[in-house]
Order: C-alpha cells, then structure tokens, then sequence
C-alpha cells in the first residue's frame, strides 16, 4: 500500500476523503449496506419517485414498443386498404391522419425512445457506474416522453390527428388549409417531446464524460456509447430546430404571426429548411444506436472482439458529422438553385463512406469469428442485408436526377422502411433477445426466437421489396387507393401480404417475451459468454448495480485472460466501495481517472410532478386557457425550485461548523 | 493496480467544476444557443427575401439598445464578482454584488419593455415585427428565468449555505447568466447593427 500524500492540517472528511477501496462479495456488511442505500421505495411511492435508471430503461422500452405496436396496427389498416384497387374500407381523410399518425409514432416515439431504453438501462452498467449522470432528470425525461406520447394522441380518437404527414409542410398545415385542431395537437407536443429529448441528451453526454469507471479511457468504450453520444449531440445541437419551427407555426396558426404566410412575405420553404436541419441529423440518431447495439452485441456470438474498433467509433462520428449539412437533399425537388443541389448531393453519397466502414467491420468480424447462430445473430445479420438494401436504394434516391423521377413515389417508402426497420427494427429486436437475460434473469426461447427471425426476416421482405417496384411503376406515396387500371394491382397485394406476415413474426416474438417472462430458463450472470461489464454482475442486476466501482484495463474485461492482449487485467472485486449514501465516482473526461466522489440523489416526486405540471402547461396552451397555463407554469417553477433547493445530503452546500455529526440528517425535500 | 493512486484524497460532492451540474450547464449553453442560432437564421433567411420595408420604421435608433447592453454586461460582471468574492470568504460583498446584478437585471427587462412599447408595429402587423417580438421575447423569457435564477442565489446566499469550498449553485446559475448576456450582444448585432450595413 502506498502512503497517503495527505497533508498536515486535517481535511473536513465531510468535504474530501480517502475513499474506501476493497472488496465487497455478497453477503458482506459493504454489500447490504450498499443494498440498504439503493434499494427503492416498494408500492406505488416507489413507482412515482423512482430514479434508478434500469427501472426508467426499462419504462422506455416497454412505452416505446408500445408505440411500435399502435403505429404497426395503422399500418396494417393502411396495408388492408391498399391491397386491393378501389377500396373504401378508409376515407381518405382518415387516410391521411393514419399515414400521419404511422410516421409521427414511428419516428417520434418509437424509434428514438426505444434506443434511449436501451442506453438507459446498459450505459452505467456498460461504464462501471452506479447510476447517470443525473438520475432525477432522467425519470424527468421519461415522463415528459409519456405524456407527450399521450398528447399527440389525444386528438386521435376524435378524428382529428395530425393529418399533414409526419414532416407536416406549410403551407398546408397553416392556419389557411388546415383549421381544426389536428396541427396543433403536433406542434405543442413535439416542442413537449422536445424537452424530453433534450435532456435525455444531456444526460448521456455528461454521463459519458464524468461517470466512467476508473481505466476506462475515451478508447475502451463500447460502440454503443459512442453511437448514443454521437445521437445525443446531435439531438442537443438540432432539436431546437424543429421545437422552434413547431413553435412559429403554432404561433402562426394561433397568434396570428406570419412567418409561414406567403401572402404577407413569409417563406414556406423556411419550414422545410427548419425541419430537415433537424430530420436529417435525427434519421441518424436513430439508427447511430442500433448499429452500436449490433457492434457490440455481434462479436459476442462471432467469439472475437468486433474488427476495426477505432474505424467503427470514428465512422459513428463521421457518419453524423455529414449528417449535418446534408439536408438539403430532402428538397431537391423545390426549385433550388443547381450548386447547392449538386453539392448536397454529392455529401449525401459521401455519406456511404463512413456506413461502408461500418458495414466491412461487421462482415470482417464474422467473417473471421467462428458464428454462433444463437438468435440474436440471426437478428445482426438481418440487419446488415438490409442495411446493405437500403444503403444502396439510399445512394440511388441522393442522385439529384433519379431524385427527380423517384421522389414522392413508393420507391422513397421502400427506401425508408429498409432504412429504419433494417437498421432500427432489427437491432432492436435482436437486442431485446440479447440483453432479456440481463432484463429479467431469464433467457428466451431460442426455438420460438428462430421462428419469429424467420417470419418476420421473410415477411420484411415480401412487404418492403415490392415497393420498389410500384415506385418505378410510378405510384405515388400518400395516395389513399388507386384504380387497377395502373398495373399495380399485384404489387400491393404481395406487400399487404408481406406486411401481415410481418406482423405475425412481431407476434410470435411478443408471445416469447411472454412465456420467457414466466418460464425462460435462469440465465446466470454472463449467459453468452460475453465480454462487456455488464454481464460481470447478477442478473438481473442489483439496484447499486456494482458492489464495486470496477477498474478497467481493456475494451473486453471478461475476455482478457483469453484475448491475452496485454499483462494488464481489469480489476472487477476489488475496488472503491463507496458505502456512505448514494455515491458513485467521478473521473476526468478522456483518461478516466478518479477525480471526485459523486453525491447521487435518491428517488424524489419532483420529475414526476415537473413532467406533469410542464404537460398540463401544453394542455392549457392547446384550449387556450390562459389563465390555466399560468398557474401551471407557477407549479413548474416551485416544483424545479425545490428540486434545486441546495442540499446537505448531496453536499451542495457549505458544511456547517455546527455539529459534524449532523451530515447524516438529509433534509427531504 | 497502478493505474491510478486509490489512496488520494477525493472531493467530496458539488465541487464547482468538478460537479456534474456545471457539466449540465454547457450542454444546456450548447442547446439554447443553437436555439438562437436558429432564430436569427430565421430573421436572415426571412429578410434577404422580403420586399417589405425592413426594418418598417427605418433604421432603428440606437442610444436606449446601446444603453441597456451595457446595463447587461455590467451585470454579468457583477455576478462574475460576487462568484469570486464567495471564493474570498467575504460573502457579504457577495451578496451585495449578487443584488446589485439582479437589479441592473430588472433594469434591462423595464428598458425593454419601454422598447417594445415604442414599436409602431406590434407581434402579428407584419413579418418584421412577428420576428422582432418573437427574437427579443426568447430573449426577454431568458432573462426572466436568469432574473429568477439570480434571485435564489441571493436567497441561498443569504441563507448562508454556500462557503469558499461549495458553492457549485453560483458557479452554475452565474454561467448561465453570462450565456444570456452573450446572446443578447448576438440578438442586438441582428436587430439593430444588420440593418445599418445596407445603408452604408
Ligand atoms: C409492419 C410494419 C410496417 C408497415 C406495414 C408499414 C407500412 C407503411 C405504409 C403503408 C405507409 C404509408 C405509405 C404512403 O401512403 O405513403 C408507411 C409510411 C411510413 N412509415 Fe411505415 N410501416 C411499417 C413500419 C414502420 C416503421 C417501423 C417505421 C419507422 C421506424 C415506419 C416509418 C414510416 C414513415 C416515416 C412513413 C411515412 C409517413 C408519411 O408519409 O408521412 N414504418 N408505412
Ligand atoms: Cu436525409
């Protein structure tokens, strides 16, 4: 042991300490204590103030697949009247709001919300933490995203859901065209779920950068920390785009200013501009993550470290880095000048580049694993077929001239369902397979799980790929039937075809979920043999997650006796325990060295109450209740004020002189 | 392990710099200033197309705006010292100069609204003025809330709870003042300076 450098005159300990460094194996007092500390309220207390961020990763998830099963029931009522020529089972407005209604919870509150599901739940446990960065805000952001979600669909039921499709173009969505109260119901809850988001953002970015375990360096976190990073800056840097152009248009529609007004010199292309500054960047933090699910989880059954780590983690960033001035080329057919659509155009090819690396690093890492064909890579492998589809339909769609001829036709549909079901879908399901034993303590069904890969691959593609085919046959997207004398008639049969087996595929995954959950056998703690942190703890993990803080050596801490690639060895029993409340340790951004240790807050009503009083605050703009709003922002602001009250517990505030004893009694507010 | 010394002596807690809440703070810079970013590039894109009278009453005369930007800066300094005066043990300059900053704020606010009230147009008679009074009132909605913010630090201050070592509340709630001042140089350069380089 190394002599303390402490120096002569003695520290308050309440301020520094020498943290207690050791082991702490189960049934040892650090151990319960630690369980003491962590443990959350039980009932319904504990529903409503809980800040553990596997309980709010796990809400995400189930929430967001919730809303993949809505927007896939839309779809398939969608499917069912196009399957055949002039049917009437929808009208076409009805048409619309489902399209609209589709898109809005695919993208909105589906896609993103179910990959911070995932990085909720994994990333202390992927970065040797014991919680985020900031627990409180975290269940904040999960509740603004529910009661958004419920938001946008309040109007649904009474025929009046957004009906302008899911990037909601002026002028047809202004105040003009568009009277009821359908547009509105969009624009305040995105500005709402734009709150959610952007503090879900922040969060990821200062835990990534202040709460990684000792040793682990900028350079041995996992793919899918850089993914959820990259998706998060991205998300900080371009939500206040589209929250601000909602924002004007509902200030255009109910205010009575002009910012979309053509007649009185406002520009509807403004909005355009505004919406695909952010669209663009978001269709990447939508997939950025999934792909960082795939890379993580893929070499776990390829039995070797994923191929070109450093290649893949710089592509994540590059991959985005275009992502940002590249949206123009959602407007290649608005008039723009030549020059800037062939420069668009040709970053959005380059764009291809970096999503090759990615997509070589993948094929090289089964290539020389030795593939074990568990579900979970038939999901990875899934996924990189049809990434590689829609990657080139992608490269077709950014020539300027095909963009010409495809646009506004199916082949944009297909291209888009490729992308996102490919790239998001997939992963997503392959990772609930993968990382259900650490969820639950139990494994799923491998023969069901083979099942619904199969069904669901096959369906995929009997549904998606003739779309291609009806867009080059010129049928248009958003129609809402058309006559047999088109020649599509065959092609819409297949893909309603396709698209209900789809469908079963989900519903045998969702039935093995179900037996799993009941009957799965036990897992154990590192059921695949896997190489990451977070199989080196219970499943499913216990509430402090890590009796204690591990130190890490490498990229594989469970795989370093067998990969062998240094002397050096993580150390995953011994290390600090941090037993004294709810602490965890905080180290530098790049080099991870310990330099704090980390009050965290316990569970607490305030996100609740502040998601709550911040929705109803929407609610009263939507009716236009404007003494209602008011009061709701006063409840925001006490609610935020006690919140950020300065506590003793957390050691915000100067350690009184009197009495060192009183530490302890943490004020409750 | 000698990858780090486990027997140093660690912070404990809200440790200024250290804290995760400064952290916090950036990111939260990062993002509202993009949202000013994109406010003011809705103001350039609108004006470079329009054929209306821009801004609608001339240009806009320049003594109050000039007058009140200083007024804020003056109050970011003031802040800036009663942070440091924290860090010299001398809290009650600290407070002083934290009430002094909140007043040179709710200055600025009542200057402003004098402003608005002068406008010949208002939020909805014309583009200009729908882009005027929606660019200055983010930025008034800002200054509200860092008004607020400066208030609790007084009452926290007040209330003795931050000393020479823990004071992470002021670090923070002073940054973002400083953000709001920053930003109101950007909404004033837009505003009031742009329209006087078509007429040079
Ligand atoms: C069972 C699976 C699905 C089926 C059968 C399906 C089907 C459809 C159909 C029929 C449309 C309307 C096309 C039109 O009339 O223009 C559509 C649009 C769309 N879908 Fe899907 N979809 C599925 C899953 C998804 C998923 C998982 C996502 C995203 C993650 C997604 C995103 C979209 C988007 C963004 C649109 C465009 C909406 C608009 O035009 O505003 N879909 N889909
Ligand atoms: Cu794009």
């Amino acid at each position: 042991m190394a002599i303390s450098d402490k120096k002569h005159n003695l520290p308050d300990n309440r301020l520094e300490r020498v943290p207690e460094y050791g082991c702490a194996p189960t049934g040892s007092t650090a151990q319960m204590r630690l369980a003491d500390t962590w443990e959350c309220n039980p009932g319904w207390r504990g529903w409503f103030s809980t800040v553990d961020h596997k309980t709010i990763g796990l809400r995400y998830l189930v929430t967001a697949f919730i809303f993949l099963l809505i927007g896939g029931i839309e779809a398939l009522i969608m499917r069912a009247q196009l399957s055949l020529p002039d049917q009437t089972l929808l009208t076409p407005e009805q048409y619309n709001q489902l399209f609209t209604m589709h898109g809005i919870t695919m993208i909105f509150l589906y896609a993103l919300p179910i990959l911070s599901g995932f990085s909720n739940y994994l990333w202390p446990l992927l970065l040797g933490s014991r919680d985020m960065a900031f627990p409180r805000l975290n269940a904040l952001s999960y509740w603004i995203f529910l009661f958004a979600g419920v938001f946008m669909y309040a109007s649904f039921p009474l025929g009046q859901a957004p009906n302008a499709g899911w990037f909601n173009y002026v002028p047809f969505s202004g105040p003009v065209y568009n009277t009821g109260p359908n547009i509105d119901v969009f624009a305040l809850g995105m500005v709402l779920l734009g709150i959610s988001t952007t503090v879900g953002a922040v969060n990821f970015i200062v835990t990534l950068f202040k709460m990684r375990a000792p040793g682990m360096t900028i350079n041995r976190v996992p793919i899918l920390v850089w993914g959820t990073l990259t998706a998060s800056v991205a998300n900080l840097i371009t939500i206040p785009a589209v929250s601000l152009a909602f924002l004007l248009l509902w200030l255009d529609r109910q205010v009575g200013t002009q910012f979309f007004d053509v007649a009185n010199g406002g520009k509807p292309l403004l909005w355009q501009h505004l919406f695909w500054i952010f669209g663009h960047p978001w269709v990447y933090a939508i997939v950025l993550p999934a792909m960082g699910i795939v890379s993580d989880a893929l070499p776990t059954f390829c039995r070797r470290p994923l191929v070109g780590y450093t290649a893949v983690a710089l592509a994540t960033m590059a991959t985005m880095m275009f992502g940002f001035v590249v949206w123009v080329h959602h407007m290649f057919a608005t008039g723009l000048p030549t020059v800037s659509l062939s420069i668009f155009g040709a970053a959005s090819m380059a764009i291809s580049i970096p999503s090759a690396v990615a997509v070589f690093a993948w094929i090289a890492t089964i290539w020389l694993g030795r593939p074990v064909f568990k579900t979970p890579f038939l999901f990875f492998a899934g996924f990189v077929i049809l990434f590689v589809i829609g990657g080139l339909s992608g490269v077709m769609v950014a020539a300027v001239s095909l963009n010409w001829q495809l646009n506004e036709t199916y082949f944009i549909v297909a291209h888009l369902h490729y992308v996102l079901l490919g790239i998001n879908v997939f992963p997503v399901i392959g990772g609930i397979y993968y990382w259900f034993p650490k969820f639950t303590g139990r494994m799923m069904n491998e023969k069901l799980g083979k099942w619904s890969f199969w069904v669901m691959f096959v369906g995929f593609n009997a549904a998606f790929f003739p779309m291609h085919i009806a867009g080059l046959l010129g049928m248009p997207r958003r129609i809402y039937t058309y006559s047999s004398h088109m020649g599509w008639d065959s092609v819409n049969m297949i893909t309603s075809i396709g698209s209900f087996i789809f469908a079963i595929g989900i519903l045998i995954f969702l039935v093995n979920v179900m037996i799993s959950l009941k009957r799965g056998v036990l897992a154990g703690s590192n059921p695949w043999d896997a190489a990451t942190l977070e199989w080196s703890i219970s499943s499913p993990p216990p509430a402090y997650n890590f009796a204690v803080i591990p130190v890490i050596a490498s990229r594989h801490p469970l795989w370093e006796n067998r990969l062998n690639e240094s002397s050096e060895r993580s150390s995953l029993s011994e290390g600090y325990l941090l037993t004294t409340g709810h602490e965890t340790i905080g180290t530098s951004p790049i080099d991870a060295k310990p330099q704090v240790i980390l009050k965290m807050p316990g569970d607490s009503y305030t996100p609740f109450f502040a998601g709550l009083f911040v929705s109803l605050l929407f609610v009263g703009l939507l009716f236009h209740w404007w003494t209602f709003t008011g009061v709701m922002t006063a409840a925001c602001c006490v609610t935020l004020i006690l919140w950020m009250w300065p506590r003793q517990s957390l050691v915000q505030r100067a350690v009184s002189n009197a009495g060192h004893s009183s530490q302890n009694n943490s004020e409750k507010i | 392990m000698n990858l780090f010394d486990h027997n140093r002596s660690l912070p404990i807690g809200s440790d200024a710099k250290l804290s995760t809440g400064w952290w916090g703070v950036l990111a939260l810079i990062v993002t509202e200033s993009a949202l000013f970013a994109y406010l003011l590039f809705t103001y350039f894109y609108l004006s470079a197309q329009t054929e209306q009278q821009w801004p609608p009453e001339g240009l806009p005369s320049l003594t109050m705006p000039v007058i009140n930007t200083i007024i804020l800066l003056a109050s970011s300094v003031s802040v800036w010292a009663s942070e440091h005066y924290i860090r010299l043990k001398q809290i009650r300059w600290s407070i002083g100069l934290m009430a002094l900053s909140i007043i040179l704020g709710i200055s600025f606010v009542l200057i402003q609204l004098i402003e608005w009230h002068k406008k010949p147009y208002g939020l909805t008679s014309d583009l200009y003025g729908s882009l005027y009074f929606t660019i200055t009132g983010f930025h008034m909605c800002h200054v509200v809330i860092g008004i607020a913010v400066l208030l609790l630090l007084l009452v926290w201050l007040s209330l003795g709870y931050f000393d020479d070592r823990r004071h992470a509340a002021v670090t923070i709630g002073g940054m973002y003042w400083h953000f709001v001042d920053v930003v109101w140089l950007f909404v004033f350069a837009t505003l009031y300076l742009f329209p006087y380089s078509d007429s040079v």
